[in-house]
């Protein structure tokens, strides 16, 4: 997870580009180089993939665990909560690519459930 | 969403590296979506989806052959699947968000196999590509 995470955020601002939209200010997105190379992106990476090791270590309770993110990304950051799962999907792909026929069909409808529910969890406290 | 130039190079690069392994692909990204996404296989009570089933084997076979062909006519994904996206229409009526299930797992299926090959780049492309095949089959529905 710690080596698939972080590159999960520049994939899904080059693979979705409209996703850029939430991050104007973290300078230059203008490229897929630009935007691998970006240190704000970088950094956000690392943050999202802090917050999915709390999930995976409190698998049961995902909700709880994201109660306070929810909040955030409702009130403060105004997310449109499709970019989660979008956000989801590039995360498997990535997996994918990093664990080859290891990440076998159980293992993907695993990880399928889990950015699920994160993804829920997050969009949860919306209103 | 429209192919940009460099989309089209890049779809046709990916399916020139996979196009001896496309109906196995084909194959796994059903049995992938099957699993991760259970409610898909409501359309197919009449197929055996066990694993290895011969009849997934067939589907995934045909699925390939489709992707190939868009593909390879990729100046007129619409004219090149013009009798599928009629079936879809009139007879199979699959519901348009299960595209996006079966073209995301064909793009786990090719990441899993050829890391290499799925560049955030090409990444995009494809799954410009995949969408776009979608949009053709469910172009008739109303």
């Amino acid at each position: 997870v710690s080596v698939c995470v972080p590159p999960s955020l520049p994939r899904l601002l080059i693979v979705y580009p409209w996703t850029q939209r939430f991050f104007s200010n973290f300078g230059n997105l203008s490229s897929p180089t630009a935007i691998i190379g970006n240190p704000k992106v970088r950094a956000h990476g690392k943050k999202v993939l802090t917050s999915f090791g709390e999930a995976v270590k409190n698998l049961d309770s995902i909700k709880g665990t994201y109660s306070k993110l929810s909040e955030l990304h409702c009130q403060k950051l105004h997310v449109d909560p499709e970019n989660f799962r979008l956000l989801g999907d590039i995360l498997i792909i990535v997996l994918a690519s990093h664990f080859g026929r290891d990440f076998t069909p159980a293992s993907q409808a695993a990880w399928q459930k889990l950015v699920g529910v994160v993804a829920h969890a997050l969009a949860r406290n919306y209103h | 969403m429209v192919l940009s130039p460099q989309d089209k190079t890049n779809v046709k690069a990916v399916f020139g590296k996979i196009c001896g392994h496309a109906d196995e692909y084909g194959a796994e990204a059903l049995e992938r979506m099957f699993h991760a996404h259970p409610q898909t296989k409501t359309y197919f009570p009449h197929f055996d989806l066990a694993k290895g089933s011969a009849q997934v084997k067939a589907h995934g076979k045909k699925v390939a052959a489709a992707l190939v062909e868009a593909a390879n006519n990729i100046d007129d994904i619409a004219g090149a699947l013009s009798k599928l996206s009629d079936l879809h229409a009139q007879k199979l009526r699959v519901d348009p968000v299960n595209f996006k299930l079966l073209g995301h797992c064909f793009l786990v299926v090719v990441a899993s196999h050829n890391p290499s090959v799925l560049t955030p780049e090409v990444h995009a492309s494809l799954d410009k590509f995949l969408c776009a095949v979608g949009t053709v089959l469910t172009a008739k529905y109303r």
